[in-house]
């Protein structure tokens, strides 16, 4: 009887969960368990963060779709009481310029406006021959080296690397450079001047490059940025901020969806085989939304704040309440995506959270899906006997970077 | 079905036009939505509705109109 009811006050007064929750051993592709029974039970909740602050955290995908695309749901970290990603977001704030990831309409639209240009269907499309000849290339390295491989610099990485230096208009040549200074500007083990030394580096070669743009445009990114500094509409260091930004999230991401992808599949051979076993582009397409879904790889939570009290959910989010959209829990709604914890290839998954949702959703979701297609869509069908060249528990996973991932991934054939 | 877009909304994100290109295109400076079909024949209509649910911007609207 005393047990019971000490119990109940300890649940009464039980501490939120802390945001983000690790992932717990097992399934290194499933979100945390916690996490991925809220959607059902509680699609609207709170959560404390590093700060000791108590944001909502919202892992419904219908919750998630309303605030994303509610205008009085803003992404102005100035905003007091911004549920900031870490101490050192919250830090560094006031450097920080305005950018397209921190800014609200009309700010947002006429940054995003300026890098749209080159993220079309039509223009992304005709990247599809560049794209398939730089994954063949590679595989036929691959092949032709030593084994064990690691996937993630023999493919992986490059591919989405040498596709920004076609895009943004930059000698392929350089494309050293780019990996070696993109990789340490984000890199968890290089020193805080490391890293500043690489972004540094890549401003410096990116505001050059967009000065000789401004007298020699081609049909690339950085013509697009120096006509628009030609213009007066930006200035040449904001202008080459923007090519920065594009150039680590642009290889950063679709790298680390293709090593996880491949590691997820390899580890379920009958899904692997749909890929394997076809040439139909639209059932490789079906293919990269449903790994998009399942892997989820921002899954640090897109972090907003009210600007005014809005309901939604049957419970009233208060103006300056923090606000966190967890997509990976999102992405596992099962009333968005039946039986959400499987890898299902042919199913319909469109609708998945992974890009996120509302205007701020991903400027370079055409070319990730290019990408993806052509590598899952070459990788198996070339090397049909591909496998790990290690056990599954030996592989190091990108828990504390804003892109779940691998490291490293050693495969043979 | 009438199909209206609000250019001043879109964000030229193109799920509109992967899900239906006889219906919907990008300016090519901008990537803007250019409506191709304001009445897309009936055997479009799904496709139009998806585009419509999958546009992040909200940015498509639709009316049903009675057929007959
Ligand atoms: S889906 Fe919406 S935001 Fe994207 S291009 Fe089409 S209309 Fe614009």
């Amino acid at each position: 009887m005393a047990d019971t009811l000490a119990d109940t006050a300890n649940e009464a007064a039980a501490p939120l969960p802390e945001y983000p929750m690790p992932r717990q051993s097992g399934c290194p592709f499933d979100p945390p368990a916690a996490m991925r029974a809220l959607p059902a039970e509680r699609p609207i909740s709170r959560a404390r963060i590093w700060d000791g602050s108590t944001p909502w955290l919202v892992t419904g995908h219908a919750e998630q779709r309303i605030l994303f695309a509610d205008p009085r749901v803003s992404v102005d970290e100035h905003q007091p009481g911004f549920p900031h990603q870490s101490h050192a977001m919250a830090e560094t704030l006031d450097h920080r310029p305005l950018t397209i990831f921190n800014a609200d309409a009309p700010e947002h639209t006429r940054f995003r406006r300026m890098l749209t240009g080159p993220f079309t269907l039509k223009r992304v499309e005709a990247l599809r021959p560049a794209i398939q000849k730089i994954t063949d290339d590679r595989i036929d390295a691959m092949l032709a080296g030593p084994k064990p491989a690691d996937l993630v610099t023999a493919l992986a990485l490059p591919v989405p690397t040498v596709m920004i230096t076609e895009l943004l208009g930059v000698p392929y040549k350089d494309h050293e450079f780019f990996q070696r200074h993109g990789v340490t500007a984000v890199d968890r083990d290089a020193t805080p001047e490391q890293s500043r030394e690489s972004s540094t580096a890549l401003v410096t070669y990116l505001a050059e490059a967009i000065v000789a743009k401004m007298a020699d445009p081609a049909e690339d990114v950085l013509s697009d940025l120096a006509a628009r500094v030609k213009a007066g509409e930006v200035t040449v260091p904001d202008a080459a901020l923007m090519a920065v930004v594009l150039l680590i999230a642009g290889h950063e991401t679709s790298a680390n969806m293709i090593a996880l992808g491949t590691l997820a599949l390899l580890q379920q051979p009958e899904q692997l085989a749909l890929l394997r076993d076809t040439d139909d582009p639209k059932v490789v397409a079906a293919a990269v939304e449903e790994l998009l879904r399942y892997l989820t790889i921002a899954h640090t939570g897109q972090r907003r704040i009210a600007l005014e009290d809005i309901e939604v959910g049957g419970e009233v989010i208060r103006a300056g309440d923090g606000i966190i959209l967890d997509l990976p829990s999102a992405n596992r709604d099962a009333e968005a995506f039946p039986e959400p914890q499987q890898l299902d290839l042919t199913r319909s998954a469109r609708h998945h959270h992974a890009f996120g949702f509302g205007i701020h959703q991903c400027v370079g979701q055409l070319l990730a899906r290019v990408e993806l297609q052509i590598v899952y869509g070459t990788l198996y069908r070339r090397i049909p006997t591909l496998q790990l060249a290690t056990e599954i528990e030996q592989i190091e996973f990108k828990h504390d970077r804003l892109a779940y991932g691998v490291y490293e991934l050693p495969v043979t054939w | 079905m009438q199909v209206e877009v609000d250019e001043s909304k879109c964000i030229a994100a193109g799920q509109c036009v992967l899900s239906a290109p006889e219906v919907f295109d990008q300016r090519d400076e901008d990537g803007i939505v250019v409506l191709l079909a304001e009445r897309p024949g009936a055997e479009l209509h799904d496709v139009v509705r998806e585009a419509a649910g999958l546009c992040p911007a909200a940015a498509i609207r639709l009316a049903e109109l009675v057929e007959g």
